[in-house]
């Protein structure tokens, strides 16, 4: 089994932080922010490993920290302290020390991300073909019928009527503007995906159709994905392991189903105990 | 039996601590048993005794709370399941280890074949001769052909139980643990599956298996362990 991500000791503060804001944060004090100079502490001290094809839960309540995670993984916001090290076949890259032009790279080959909310994912200025189309332009595609040929084939993939591609995003259902998203962030195919909310507001057959999605890529692209959800649903259907996070920190960690039928913390007992 | 077991249980326990309601509650304590190759332990008791925890806490859908689980892997290499890491559990749970429980959890509209390949799908094998496999197991099990293709979320509870027996076995796992896998079946149905669990065995597959039923024990087990609330009691071989 091969590592593909790795993440040691990550913090996250907003505001400007003071010495205590660790020590007088997080799920025993109850609280993420900090008494003394009211930064609020995202995340503190996270640490986790994904290995290639794995789906990895992120699962808390809103305000866990658990989307800053993805956000600071995929260089949508820097980190306070800690390191990630991304391994891409004989290249390691070490994902907090690098430069803009190289960020840029890895999000734009290597990396894909699918957002709870399709404004962030998506160009509503351009076709949704076009928003395909303009991630394999990055990826070096230049012959104008192959791009179309294979925007074609991510949005069958998808689900997505084909004969809609040049009509703009918004004109879309909201589970069809988070297929072309899929589809966008597939366009490459790349080795690590993050997945924030994907299915969150989506009515319920189409969340069934996005999960399937996602399951049929991860087993015939041997994708590792990482997904944040607060939906106890979707970590037991897509992830082999769970993470459990509340005030920005790791409370549990184990199998999905051992996560789900046994948890240990008092808190991951009260959430599995209250869903539905 | 002079063999070596596969799997070897010894001094299992487990208790629940539910810090909401300040409570702790033991489920199953000091449970010693080995289970063999070809060969099938039944775990008998009334309810509650737990024989379900026993079963989790091999699959580590449970965290044991004491105790040792010696697996032989079939690489040679023997590991202790209770201190086994996340990876090496999710990878005898894709290579070795099958787990039918009472309950079917599938995907949301999910086919009926394609819910019976996925452990299939989850090794690699390709998608026709995966559902292939699936098919033909459908069959044996009684399934109508017409519910194939179909999700099982409509389907009877003997009809989910079916699903959830042929997505068990299309694997051939090396042990098999199965939770009262004939419970809400017709006798035809029961006969059918007890033949199946006999062909798995005479394949060599090791079976740890719960029934209600002594019917069952007797025609199945080659091992009886006895579970008695909270304390393992008997450990008796069968004729």
């Amino acid at each position: 089994m091969e590592k593909i991500l790795e993440v040691r000791n990550l913090s996250k503060v907003f505001g400007k932080g003071c010495p205590n804001c660790f020590i007088k944060t997080g799920p025993d004090l109850d609280t993420n922010i900090c008494p003394d100079c009211g930064s609020v502490v995202a995340i503190h001290d996270l640490s986790l490993d994904l290995y290639k094809g794995e789906i990895l839960g992120i699962m808390g309540e809103s305000g866990s920290g658990k989307s800053t995670v993805v956000k600071n993984l995929f260089f949508d916001q820097e980190p306070t302290s800690g390191r990630a090290t991304f391994f891409d076949d004989d290249k390691q890259y070490d994902l907090f020390g690098l430069n803009a032009a190289q960020k840029r790279h890895l999000r734009n080959h290597r990396f894909g991300m699918v957002y709870q909310n399709p404004h962030l994912g998506l160009n509503f200025g351009i076709s949704s073909g076009g928003n395909i189309a303009e991630r394999l332009l990055m990826n070096d595609l230049r012959n104008y019928s192959e791009i179309r040929e294979r925007a074609r084939e991510l949005l069958e993939r998808t689900e997505v009527l084909t004969n809609r591609m040049d009509e703009l995003p918004g004109n879309f259902s909201g589970g069809m503007q988070q297929r072309v998203q899929i589809a966008k962030a597939l366009a490459i195919n790349p080795p690590l995906l993050f997945l924030d909310e994907v299915t969150t507001g989506l009515d319920l057959s189409v969340q069934a159709k996005i999960l399937d999605l996602i399951l049929e890529i991860q087993q015939e692209m041997n994708t590792a994905m990482i997904v944040v959800t607060h939906d106890l649903g979707v970590v037991r259907l897509l992830a082999g392991r769970t993470i459990v996070m509340k005030y920005g920190r790791i409370i549990e960690s184990g199998l999905t189903d051992q996560i789900l039928e046994d948890p240990q913390h008092a808190y991951t007992q009260r959430l599995v105990a209250s869903a539905l | 039996m002079t063999a070596e077991p596969i799997l070897s249980v010894e001094g299992f326990s487990k208790q629940f601590e539910l810090h909401e309601q300040g409570k702790i509650i033991p489920s199953s304590s000091n449970v010693n048993f080995d289970v063999y190759a070809g060969k099938l332990t039944a775990l008998i008791g009334p309810t509650g005794a737990g024989k379900s925890s026993v079963l989790k806490g091999i699959f580590r859908t449970y965290l044991p709370s004491s105790g040792r689980i010696i697996y032989h892997a079939v690489n040679g290499h023997t590991l202790d399941l209770v201190q086994a890491d996340d990876y090496q559990i999710l990878d005898l749970r894709r290579q070795e280890i099958g787990f039918v429980t009472q309950f079917l959890h599938a995907l949301p509209r999910q086919a009926t074949e394609d819910v019976v390949a996925q452990p299939l799908f989850q090794r690699g094998v390709n998608r026709d001769q995966a559902r292939q496999k699936a098919r033909e197991l459908l069959e044996q099990l009684n399934i109508p052909e017409r519910l194939w293709s179909v999700p099982p979320a409509t389907f009877s509870g003997g009809e989910k139980q079916r699903v959830n027996l042929a997505r068990g076995l299309i694997a051939k796992p090396r042990l098999l643990l199965l939770d009262e896998p004939t419970a809400s079946l017709d006798p035809a149905t029961t006969d059918r599956v007890v033949e199946m669990i006999q062909a798995m065995k005479i394949e060599g597959t090791a079976m740890l298996a719960i029934f209600h039923h002594p019917d069952l024990v007797e025609r199945l087990a080659d091992n009886v362990v006895t579970l008695t609330p909270p304390l393992a009691l008997d450990n008796k071989e069968v004729a």
